[in-house]
C-alpha cells in the first residue's frame, strides 16, 4: 500500500503535465477531444493524489517507522486523533495534504463548471493543473514524505505535545483548506484575461470560491489564535508572528476582493482591481507558505531552514511576472462601465473599505518582510516588533470597523441627506451615547472609547436592519417574530448573513479592546494550603487555595498537576487544575521536554488564566496569574463570523435569481428588500 | 471637484497618514536582529554597543542549560558554532525550549559579557528537527537498528 501510494504520487505528476499540456493546447487550438481529456486528467491527478495520501495514511497508522516522516512525527502510543493528524504535522506530509486538497479543488473546479464558460474553462483546468505539478514536484523532490531511512527505529520520536491539542488537529486543514482556496479564484482570472472575457460571468464562480477560502481562512486564523492561548502560555493569543501574520495577509486581500466584487456586479466599476485583488489573494497565500516554509524568517511556528524554500520563492517570482505582463496586455479590455458620483455613496465607501484593507495588509507585509528588506538595503536584520504593527493597523482597523457600519447602509450612487439622517442618525445617537456611558464609568482610554462607541454605532445599524426587514415582513405577511426573523435572513442570504459577519466583527473588535485592561500578571510561590488574593481589572477580589500537587500516568504522558480552590467575590467558582506534562514513549523512555497546560477559568467578563511554571520544592508550586479581559468574546466573534459565511454561502437554489435582482436594486431600501420584493 | 479626485485626496490622506505612522513607529521599535558573531564584530567596532537592545537568533549549545527548580528562569550558552555567548533569562520558559533548539532572544549585554535576555523564543524543535537519523543513540530506539556508516 505504501508502496503503491509512492508510485502514485510520480504518477500523479504525469497526470498534472498532461492536465496542464492538453488544456492549454485544447483551449488555444479550440479542439474539444484534448479540453475532455484534460478535465479527466484533472480528475485522474486528484485521485492518484488520494491514493498517495491513503498510502502514507496507512503507513501512519501501521506504524511503518521505515518512513523517516512517519518516525518523525508518530509513535506506537499515540492516539488514533493525532496518528491521524500526524499526516499534516512535518513538513513533507503536509505538502501532500497541501497538494490533495488542491487537486481536489481542481477536480471540483471542473466538474462545476464545465459546461459553462465554455471557452476559458481550458485556460482555468490548466492553470490548476500547472499550480497542483509545482506542489507535486515540490513534494517529490523537495520534502518527500516516503523518503525511507536507512534502518528501521523501533518507535517513532512522537508528536510535539503542543501538536497533541484537538485545536490543533484542526487549524492547520481549515488554514490550508482556505489557502489553497485561492488557487480557484486565480485560475479562472488567468482564464478570464487570456479569452478576455472580463465581464461579470466568470465572477460568480470566483466569487463562490473566494467566499469559501474566506470562510476556511476564517476559522483556520481563529482556531490558530485560540491554540496560541491555550498553549503557549503566555496568555495573549495574537503576537504579530511572521507566521501569524500570513495567514492574515491572503484573508484581507479576499475580504477586500468579496467587497470590491459588489461594486464590479452593480456598476460594472474596478475590473483591474478586482482581477489584481484575486491575483494578489493567490500570490500571498504561496507568499504566506514561502515564510512559513522556508525559514528565511524567524518564527516560533516556522519550519526549519528547508530545501522548499527556493521553490517557492521561484514559483512565486515567475507567477508574479506571467501575470503582470497578462494584465498589462489586458488592460484596454478592463476599462470601467462608471465612474464615481459622489463622496458620499456606497461606491466610495466600498473602496475606502478595499484601501483600509489593502493598506492593513501592506503594513503587515511590511513588517513581516522588514528584516528581509533591511537586510536587502543595508546589509543587517533589522525588525520591527508588535508595536509596529499595534500603532499602524489600530487607528486603520478603527476606520475599517466605522465603514463596517457605513457601508452596507449608504445608498448607491450618490446619497441623499434623507438616506443619510434615515439610516444613521440613531446609530450615531447611540454610538456617543456609549461613549459618554462609559466616560462616566471611569473609562479613560482614548482607542478603547473610540473602539466601543464605534462598535455600538454599527451594532445598533445591523439592530436597525434586522428589525425593519422583519416589521417588513411581519406587516405583509402576517408572520410571528420567529417565522419573519428566519425568512429574511433565509431569503436574502447574501446580506443578511453578510449582517451576521459584521456582526461577528463588531464582537471581535470589541474583545480587542479588552485587552486594553490587562494588568501586568502576577507571579506567585503556593505552598499546599496557602492562599493568594488578586483584584482583576474590574476590582473584583479571588483567592486561589492550593489543594496540593497530584501526580500520575495517563495515555503517553507522566502529568502533574495543581488543583487551586477560586473564589470570587467570596463565592466559590471551583477547582481549576494547571498541568506539567512529561511524554514518554511505548517503552517508558521521556519524549520532548515537560509541557505545560495552563488552567483556564471562562467568563464573559475575563478569563483567569494560570500558568504552573515549576516546583520551588516538593511542596511549592510556582504560578503565574493572569486576568484576560474579554478573550471569550474573540472566538464567540469568530463563531459568528464563521456562521455568517455559511448563510452566504448556502446554496439558494431556486430563489436566488430574485434574491440577486433584490440586492442589487438600486435605491434599495431596507424595508422593500428585506421583504424579499 | 469631481468625486474621483475628492476619493484620492481622502485616499492620500489616509496612506498618508499611515505612511507616516509607519516611518516613526518603524523607526521606534526597530531592533537589530543579528547572529553572535555579527554582535561580537559590533561591541568590537563600538564598546557602546552593549548598551543597546538587540535580538540574536542562535542555537543552544548540548548540555549548557541550567534550569532553575522553580522554572522561572534559565542559563545556557548560544552559538552559531563561530561565537558563544552564555544567556541568563527570567520568565515563561516556552515548552519548546531544549538543548540544541534555535533560539531568538532579545536583551542586551552586560558589563560581564552575559547575555541577559527580556524574551526567549524557541522554535518548535520537534516539529521541525525531530528527525530520527539525528537520535540514533536516542533511548527511544532501543532495538532500532542503524548499519554502520
Amino acid at each position: 500500500m505504501i508502496l503503491v501510494g509512492e508510485l502514485s504520487l510520480w504518477v500523479a505528476i504525469l497526470m498534472a503535465a498532461w492536465t496542464t499540456t492538453v488544456s492549454w493546447a485544447g483551449g488555444y487550438q479550440r479542439r474539444s477531444d484534448l479540453v475532455f481529456s484534460g478535465e479527466r486528467a484533472m480528475y485522474a491527478t486528484f485521485a492518484f493524489t488520494t491514493v498517495a495520501s491513503i498510502g502514507l495514511w496507512y503507513a501512519i497508522f501501521t506504524h511503518d517507522f521505515s518512513l523517516k516522516f512517519v518516525s518523525s512525527y508518530s509513535s506506537r502510543n499515540l492516539p488514533s486523533v493525532y496518528l491521524f493528524s500526524s499526516f499534516w504535522a512535518g513538513q513533507a506530509g503536509s505538502m501532500l495534504f497541501w497538494t490533495l486538497i488542491l487537486a481536489g479543488y481542481g477536480a471540483l473546479a471542473v466538474f462545476f463548471n464545465r459546461h459553462r464558460l465554455r471557452a476559458m474553462m481550458p485556460w482555468v483546468t490548466g492553470t490548476m493543473g500547472l499550480v497542483t505539478l509545482f506542489f507535486l514536484l515540490t513534494t517529490a523532490f523537495g520534502a518527500n514524505p516516503f523518503e525511507r531511512l536507512d534502518w528501521v527505529p523501533a518507535d517513532g520520536r512522537g508528536m510535539n505535545p503542543q501538536l497533541q491539542n484537538p485545536g490543533m488537529a484542526i487549524h492547520p486543514p481549515m488554514l490550508y483548506f482556505g489557502y489553497v482556496a485561492t488557487a480557484v479564484p486565480f485560475a479562472f482570472a488567468i482564464g478570464a484575461l487570456i479569452t478576455r472575457q472580463l465581464d461579470g460571468e466568470w465572477l460568480a464562480a470566483v466569487r463562490r470560491w473566494s467566499l469559501l477560502s474566506w470562510f476556511f481562512l476564517t476559522i483556520g486564523i481563529v482556531l490558530g489564535m485560540w491554540w496560541a492561548y491555550v498553549e503557549l502560555g503566555w496568555s495573549g493569543y495574537w503576537a504579530w508572528d511572521a507566521v501569524e501574520n500570513s495567514s492574515l495577509l491572503p484573508w484581507l486581500s479576499g475580504t477586500a476582493f468579496l467587497h470590491s466584487i459588489m461594486i464590479q456586479e452593480k456598476r460594472g466599476m474596478l475590473k483591474k482591481w478586482n482581477v489584481t485583488l484575486v491575483v494578489l489573494t493567490f500570490l500571498l497565500s504561496i507568499l504566506g507558505t514561502f515564510i512559513t516554509r522556508s525559514g528565511v524568517i524567524e518564527s516560533v511556528h516556522a519550519f526549519a531552514r528547508s530545501n522548499v524554500g527556493p521553490w517557492f520563492l521561484w514559483f512565486l517570482i515567475i507567477s508574479t511576472i506571467l501575470t503582470a505582463v497578462l494584465v498589462s496586455t489586458r488592460l484596454k479590455d478592463m476599462e470601467a462601465k462608471a465612474e464615481l458620483e459622489s463622496m458620499v455613496s456606497r461606491e466610495a465607501a466600498f473602496l475606502y473599505n478595499n484601501l483600509v484593507l489593502v493598506g492593513i495588509a501592506f503594513t503587515t507585509l511590511w513588517g513581516t518582510l522588514f528584516p528581509i528588506l533591511s537586510e536587502w538595503v543595508q546589509g543587517e536584520k533589522i525588525t520591527v516588533g508588535p508595536p509596529f504593527f499595534n500603532s499602524v493597523n489600530t487607528p486603520l482597523g478603527l476606520l475599517l470597523l466605522a465603514l463596517t457600519g457605513i457601508g452596507p447602509l449608504i445608498a448607491w450612487r450618490r446619497a441623499s441627506s434623507a438616506n443619510l439622517k434615515r439610516q444613521f442618525l440613531a446609530p450615531s445617537i447611540v454610538g456617543v451615547l456609549a461613549v459618554v456611558v462609559l466616560l462616566a464609568l471611569g473609562m479613560r482610554h482614548f482607542y478603547a472609547l473610540v473602539f466601543y462607541g464605534l462598535a455600538a454605532f454599527v451594532a445598533t445599524t445591523i439592530t436597525m436592519e434586522f428589525v425593519k426587514g422583519i416589521g417588513a415582513r411581519r406587516r405583509m405577511y402576517q408572520e410571528n417574530l420567529a417565522t419573519a426573523g428566519v425568512r429574511l435572513v433565509v431569503r436574502n442570504r447574501r446580506r443578511y448573513g453578510g449582517y451576521v459577519v459584521h456582526f461577528g466583527v463588531v464582537v471581535m473588535f470589541a474583545a480587542f479592546a479588552g485587552s486594553y485592561f490587562k494588568k501586568d500578571y502576577a507571579e506567585v510561590d503556593l505552598k499546599t494550603g496557602d492562599t493568594f488574593t488578586a483584584t482583576d481589572p474590574w476590582g473584583d477580589t479571588w483567592t486561589f487555595t492550593s489543594e496540593g500537587m497530584n501526580s500520575f500516568e495517563t495515555l503517553n504522558r507522566r502529568v502533574t498537576a495543581i488543583s487551586l480552590v477560586a473564589t470570587y467575590n467570596g463565592k466559590p467558582m471551583g477547582r481549576m487544575l494547571a498541568e506539567k506534562r512529561q511524554h514518554f514513549d511505548s517503552n517508558k523512555a521521556e519524549t520532548f521536554e515537560p509541557s505545560t497546560e495552563v488552567a483556564i477559568m471562562e467568563m464573559a467578563r475575563q478569563d483567569v488564566y494560570v500558568f504552573f511554571s515549576g516546583l520551588r520544592d516538593a511542596d511549592t508550586a510556582v504560578l503565574t496569574f493572569n486576568f484576560n479581559p474579554l478573550v471569550i468574546w474573540v472566538w464567540i466573534g469568530g463563531f459568528i463570523m464563521a456562521f455568517g459565511g455559511v448563510i452566504v454561502m448556502w446554496p439558494q437554489a431556486e430563489r436566488r435569481e430574485r434574491g440577486y435582482v433584490a440586492e442589487l436594486s438600486p435605491q434599495h431600501d431596507g424595508a422593500l428588500v428585506g421583504a424579499g420584493v | 471637484m469631481k468625486a474621483r479626485s475628492k476619493f484620492l485626496i481622502g485616499g492620500l490622506l489616509v496612506l498618508g497618514t499611515s505612511g507616516i505612522l509607519m516611518a516613526s513607529s518603524t523607526r521606534e521599535t526597530a531592533q537589530y536582529f543579528l547572529t553572535p558573531t555579527e554582535l561580537a564584530a559590533k561591541v568590537v567596532d563600538n564598546p557602546k554597543f552593549v548598551k543597546v537592545g538587540v535580538k540574536v537568533g542562535a542555537a543552544v549549545v548540548n548540555g549548557t542549560i541550567e534550569r532553575a527548580q522553580d522554572g522561572r528562569s534559565v542559563k545556557f550558552s548560544m552559538t552559531d558554532t563561530t561565537t558563544t555567548y552564555k544567556v541568563v533569562y527570567r520568565g515563561v520558559i516556552p515548552d519548546t525550549f531544549t538543548e540544541g533548539v534555535s533560539v531568538v532572544v532579545e536583551g542586551r549585554l552586560n558589563d560581564e559579557g552575559v547575555f541577559e535576555a527580556t524574551t526567549l523564543l524557541a522554535k518548535c524543535a520537534s516539529r521541525y528537527e525531530n528527525e530520527p537519523d539525528r537520535y540514533p543513540q536516542s533511548p527511544s530506539y532501543p532495538t532500532g537498528t542503524k548499519p554502520a556508516a
